[in-house]
Parts: structure tokens; sequence; C-alpha cells
């Protein structure tokens, strides 16, 4: 696939400077939604809330991608819905360009949508059927008046070349393309309007092998040409580390450990990415080796209208102690970068015998509150601190 | 476990005796007249899956795995399908076998597990009386000895409370669960042959690998042949003990899986391995993917299907791809690994130049040969 470099499409103005980089263009931080749960009858009050997202923080610079796993109903996609503010937040701030876009209002938001885009996982129902390929792409051109009316055309073709489309198909319908090529026309409309930031939610996995892989090297294309930054959320790990530098696993509703591509997959040591990455079939493993042992969980992702008390995670974990029931473990930063949730974190069959995070919290190793005092409340800030909490010194370090 | 689970109402035979395979497909091909001409899904396919064993059937979508599979179940309307070829389930044949007799052996000797269980289950009825509605269709036994067994099957498929849970209703059941009530459906008759069409796909990493575990489990218990229809290579490498890859409705490699998945042979096969990125090794390599999209069956392409897509279309002399169908025949290892492909040397093609670009740490980098796990497959050894 051949990106077109000298097309019209001109970076954004910020993002071709020298200080590319280490930036920070979206930072979240303690992001919540909850979706009330309404009773029948007549005076549908709210009876509970669907805790979909329940705290969540981290940064995302300029130019680059974190990738957001876990199973469905763990929150990764309603994360990416509150990001482009499909949905409101319940709390919690979203930072985009060092201003809070949450509380925005409809009129407000509009100049910032351009500058987020989303790609959606099924190209079938993503892309208005009788449309025709040209007023799909040209739309946001027109909405956000990019460029003038005479030009839309020409600049339409451009998006779609970028693409890898045939620019002569511009009059088809999407019910002329093939699954793959839809997905390009998807990504042909959010590329319309240079945006700093694509949140794309499971891009691929509605596709099959071999056009996942045209698909995916044509967003590493685009990525390295427009310097676009990506939220990239999708439950098939593999896709994941093959496009993300750095990654978060989600829980119900939570980030249980987050740190670059090489910890979060040689290093893991959250119990739930243990199991997560053995479960995932590895083709070379099974072809050179026989079969992996797998991590069995037991069980199903427990009702976020009711999550578990403690450790989310501890109802399905096979190292849960007392304490996992009593108290929440905070998402302590571990290394340069990598923060994890767990009382017991560490790499498999290497967990600590007593739980690393009592001492901090002020508990002991069963989750009691010491000297009648309370839990020490811990903050999680978004991004990666200079000092860490080393686990084998159990003392705070830096590099 | 209660005992009438273990016990196989007929059909038994002593472990190791020699026999048939359980199922023998010979020669099938399935067309569907449409308005825009003939559809040719499955064009002269054939494989045998011995009990206990099972074989994986790989391939794009649209490429006829499904349709080949749905056949063995006589599941294709009469009136708008032309069957041709032979399908013989425990020597029985199955194309132009009558309605009737296809009842008998529907759900019965043969089931099928579906890729989306929330559209195979029936959302006005519970869990319990669509397990049970197969076993009492095939067993003459009363309401509450159905029940009893549907409850038996959702505990032997890892629910939990399966004494309440047999009255829920679909939807209140997870996806997971789901696709286990479903198994249960299949399982409760004893299948000898079990077609699974994609039963994981639509599930997460996790449930995935409990359902894969329990499939594993069951065939070893009950001895069933299983036919596993995917497009995840990595389910493949898992559970399948032979492979078979289809493009364009012909099977165009076929051996057993390791050696399928080490020593391909067929240029689609090397695409397929080359377009999955992994879990482990090099995560800056770029994915290789298959240029072009798969072909329309209307009008499938002259020769090999596979050539508008082939890079190594032009190592082969003579425009060969372009004119001539190759035949599916043993390769360069062996009589029991067959492929489709007119190129000579695909082993030495496959060494220099394709595992360099889709897996260079399968190979010795002084020498630029295979690393020896990989060289010492047994191309015989399922």
């Amino acid at each position: 696939m051949s990106i077109v470099t000298n097309s019209g499409i001109e970076r954004a103005p910020e993002s071709s400077g020298a200080s590319v980089g280490n930036e920070t263009l979206l930072e979240i931080r303690n992001l919540k939604k909850y979706f009330p749960v309404k009773s029948g009858g007549v005076i549908r009050r709210t009876v509970a809330h669907v805790q979909a997202v329940d705290g969540v923080s981290f940064t995302l610079d300029r130019g680059q991608s974190l990738g957001l796993v876990g199973e469905s109903g763990c929150g990764k996609t309603t994360t990416g819905r509150l990001i482009t503010r499909l949905y409101d937040p319940t709390a919690g701030e979203i930072n985009f360009e060092g201003k809070d876009i949450g509380p925005l209002s409809r009129r407000q938001m509009m100049p910032i949508r351009s500058e987020i885009q989303m790609i959606f996982q099924d190209p079938y129902s993503s892309l208005n059927p009788r449309h025709t390929v040209g007023t799909i792409v040209g739309t946001p051109l027109r909405v956000h008046n990019m460029v003038p009316e005479k030009k839309t055309l020409a600049r339409v073709q451009e998006l779609l070349e970028v693409v890898g489309l045939n620019p002569e198909h511009y009059n088809r319908y999407p019910s002329e393309f093939s699954g793959g090529q839809r997905q390009r026309i998807g990504i042909a409309r959010a590329l319309a309007l240079q945006p700093k930031l694509l949140v794309a939610d499971e891009p691929v996995s509605a596709l099959d092998v071999s056009i996942q892989a045209q698909v995916v090297n044509l967003l590493r294309d685009v990525q390295d040409e427009y310097g676009i930054a990506f939220l990239f959320i999708a439950h098939d790990l593999a896709v994941v580390r093959h496009f993300c530098p750095d990654v978060a696993v989600m829980y119900l509703g939570k980030i249980v450990e987050i740190g670059d591509r090489e910890t979060i997959y040689e290093h893991p040591h959250h119990p739930y990415t243990q199991a997560l990455l053995s479960a995932a079939p590895d083709v070379k493993q099974a072809a050179i080796g026989g079969r992996r042992e797998r991590i069995r969980l037991e069980g199903d992702v427990p009702s976020p209208i009711n999550p578990p008390s403690g450790c989310r995670f501890r109802t399905r974990c096979w190292m849960a102690q007392e304490i996992c029931a009593k108290v929440e473990p905070p998402l302590l930063q571990i290394g340069a970068k990598h923060k994890v949730a767990c009382h017991f974190a560490g790499e498999i069959n290497q967990a600590p015998q007593r739980p690393i995070t009592a001492p901090l919290l002020g508990v002991d190793d069963q989750g009691n509150v010491q000297g009648g005092g309370t839990v020490t409340e811990m903050h999680d800030e978004p991004g990666f601190a200079d000092t860490w909490f080393d686990l084998k010194t159990q003392t705070v370090t830096s590099a | 476990m209660s005992t009438d689970i273990s016990e196989r109402p007929g059909g038994t035979t002593a472990p190791g005796a020699p026999e048939d395979p359980f199922l023998v497909v010979e020669g099938l091909t399935v067309k569907f007249p449409t308005h825009d001409g003939l559809v040719q899904a499955v064009t002269d396919l054939s494989y045998t899956v011995e009990r206990g064993k099972t074989l994986g059937i790989v391939g794009e979508s649209g490429s006829g795995k499904s349709v080949s599979s749905m056949a063995v179940l006589g599941l294709h309307d009469p009136k708008h399908t032309r069957l041709s070829g032979s399908i013989r389930v425990d020597g029985q044949e199955v194309i132009g076998a009558s309605e009737d007799r296809m009842r008998k052996v529907r759900g019965n000797s043969v089931a099928m597990i579906f890729q989306d269980a929330l559209t195979a289950l029936h959302p006005f009825y519970t869990i319990g009386d669509q397990i049970s509605e197969g076993y009492r269709i095939h067993h003459r036994v009363s309401k509450g000895e159905a029940k009893k067994r549907a409850i038996e099957m959702l505990d032997r498929v890892g629910i939990p409370q399966p004494n309440r849970r047999v009255d829920d209703y679909p939807h209140q059941f997870s996806g997971g669960m789901r696709q286990r009530a479903m198994i249960a459906m299949a399982l409760v008759n004893d299948p000898q042959l079990l077609i699974a069409d994609e039963p994981t796909t639509a599930l997460d990493v996790t449930v995935q690998a409990q359902i894969l575990d329990l499939l594993q489990d069951l065939q070893r218990e009950f001895n069933s042949a299983v036919v596993i229809i995917t497009h995840d290579l990595g389910v493949i490498a898992e559970l399948a003990d032979t492979t078979m890859v289809m493009y364009a409705g012909r099977a165009v490699e076929y051996g057993a899986t390791r050696e399928i998945l080490t020593h391909p042979e067929m240029p689609y096969t090397w695409g397929l391995l080359g377009s999955i990125p992994e879990v482990a090794g090099d995560a800056d390599v770029r994915l290789v993917p298959i240029p072009g999209n798969p072909p329309s069956l209307l009008n499938p392409p002259s020769g090999c299907a596979f050539h508008p897509r082939c890079p190594h279309v032009d190592k082969v002399p003579g425009n060969l791809c372009r004119t001539t169908l190759p035949e599916l025949v043993p390769g360069e290892r062996g009589e029991s690994h067959l492929k489709r492909c007119h190129l000579a040397n695909p082993g030495e093609i496959y060494t220099k130049e394709v595992l360099p670009e889709i897996a260079p740490d399968l190979l010795d980098p002084t020498t630029g040969e295979m690393i020896p796990e990989l060289a010492a497959v047994d191309p015989e050894e399922v």
C-alpha cells in the first residue's frame, strides 16, 4: 500500500513542527460514565447504575498510539465514545490539548469535533447505503467548511487515493464494495478533517484475516504520514501489540495494567493480563512446541451494576485472598512505564506472598485497617511519574 | 457424571479397531443457481475424518468452507441447490437421502455448532426446552426425563447452577454461556460427528479458551469426529489434527496441522500466515497482507483461482497459472501433504523468500535455514 506523499493533505500544523513527540495531546483524568438503570412502570425511577467506566486515567502523546484491550463489557468502547463526546461523562476530565472538553456544549464542541474522529467496527452499518462514497467522504468537508464547494470532489478523490481506493469510484455506493474496501471508506471519512486524534474502535475485527493485515498496514502508514494519535480499541491482543507502543488493559470499567508494549506482553504483572495473554492462541508456538499451558479463567465478567467489593477481578482470580475483597488495589506505578492494580502484583508464578500494597495503604496483610484509622487514599494520576514503587526493594525509586 | 452419557446408543466399536473413516466426502460440488448466473460455491472437494480426530477447515469468507459442511447435514434447500459427489456418514450416503432419513441423522449422529449463538437460539423458548427438544425427538422419553437430561448437559458444559438456569431464556445468558448452551444442544444425543462452524469467532479470548478446552475434553470423552471451520489459524493450531485450506471453493492444501503450519507449500497459505500478527516475536515486523480481494464465485479467475493475488505467478513458466488449474497432488514432502499449486520448488521459495519476511525468528541467522525445531517436523505425523 503506497501513500501519496505529495497529496494536498497537509499535516496538522502543530504536528509538523520539530517538537513532535513528547507533547501530551490527550489527558484523561478519573473519567467515569454511569448509565442509569430505570425501573419499569409509569414512573421510571433510576434504581441502579451500570458503572461502565469507573475512574480511568491515562495520557496520549501527539502521534502516538495507545491500545485499549479487554473483554466485551469492560468499558473500552464507552471510553472511546466519551472521548469523542458521543456520550457525556458522568465525572472526570477529558483534557484535549490542555482544555477539558467534558462539559462543553454542542456548539462549543463543533470546532473540536473535526480534530477527534472515529473509525467504527462494522463497515456495513457505519456507512449510509443510500449515499455514494463521494457524499460519505465529502460530508465532513462540507459540514466543517474545510474546502470550497467546487474543490470538494477533488479532495474526496485525493482521500480515496490515500486509502488505496480507485478515485474514479466516488460515484459508487457502499454495497458495491467489499468489507475491507468499506473500512477504507470509513478511514477516508475519518481522515477528511485532518484530525489530531483518531479513536479506532475495533477497526479490523469484522474483516477477514488477509484483509485485516491490509487495513492495519494502512492505518500505520496514515499515522506515519500525518502524525495522527490513535486510541486503538480492540480485543485482539496480537493486533494491538502490532500497532501500539503503549497498551492499557481494562477490566470491568477500570484500567488494571498499563505500560509499554514490551512490559505488558513480556512481563505482565496483573493476573488478568497474564490470563488474557495465555488465552490468545499462538500459531507459531503451537506449530513448533506443541500446545501451551493456558490459565483457565472460570466464569464470566461480573455485572457492572453491582461490581465485586475490593478488587473487581477477585471473583475470577486464582490468587485472591482476604485483602482483595476488603480493599481495592490502587493503580500503582512499579516501573518507569508500568502501572498495575493488584495486591499481589508479580510475574507469572512469582507473585509475592504478602500484599505489596498493604504498607502503602495502611492496612495489615488481611486488609484490616490498622490502629482505628482509615485506608490511605491513593489517587491515580494520568501518565507516568518519575519515581515509582520498586517491587524488589519495596521502596520508592527512580531511574 | 451419570452413566447414561457414556453409553452410546449403537455404533460403538472396540477402541483401536480398524474402521472406515466416519465421514467421507468425495468429489463434492455445490452450485447455487442465482439471477446473475450459477455460483459454484464448492468444487470437487474430498476429505475424510476418523473417529476421535479433528479436521480444521480454514479459508476466507466465501471460500466454501461453511457451504461444504452444511451439505454434510443436508441443510441446503434441494430446490435451490445442485449437489453432486458423495458424502458418506458412517457408511451411509447423505446426498439424495430423503428428508425423513436426514431427520434421523441430524442432531442425532451428526450435530452442528453455529457461529452466532444469539441467532441460533430461539428467543421465545427456554434454554432447557431447546436442549431437550432434540433429545425427545430422537428418544422415547417423558418431558421430565428430557429436562433431567438438559440439566445434566448444562452441567457438563460448565453452566453454574444448571437446575435453575435450565428455565432461563437465551437473553438471560451471557455470550459465552449461550455458546455453551448451544454446545450442550449439539451434544445432547452424543453425536459421533460434530461440525463446529466458527464456534468461537464472536467470543472474547478468555471465553474462547474455555470453549476450545471444552470441545477438546468432550471429544476425548466421546471419541467423536470433529470438523472445525474457522478463519483463525490460531484455533486450528490448537485444535486440529489435520488441516484443509480452502480458496474459491476448492481445497488448495491438505495435510497434518503441524506440517501445514510449518512447511506450507501453497502461496495462499503463506499469505494467511503472513497476515496474522503474533502475541510473541518481533512487534515491528510489517504485516504482509495478501493483495487484492477474494474472487467472485460467479466468474472465477481462469487457471489457478489464486493467480490474480499470487506474488509468485512469474516463477511458473509458460503462463501455466493463468491457463491451467493445478491438481491437488502430493508435494515435495510426501504423500500425506497435498497442495494445489504449479510451483516446482515451494520449500525453497518459502525458506528463502517468504520466511525472512513473515517470521525471521524462525530462521537460523547464520545459515538462513529453518531452525531445527521447524525443520524436524515429520510430514506424516498427525
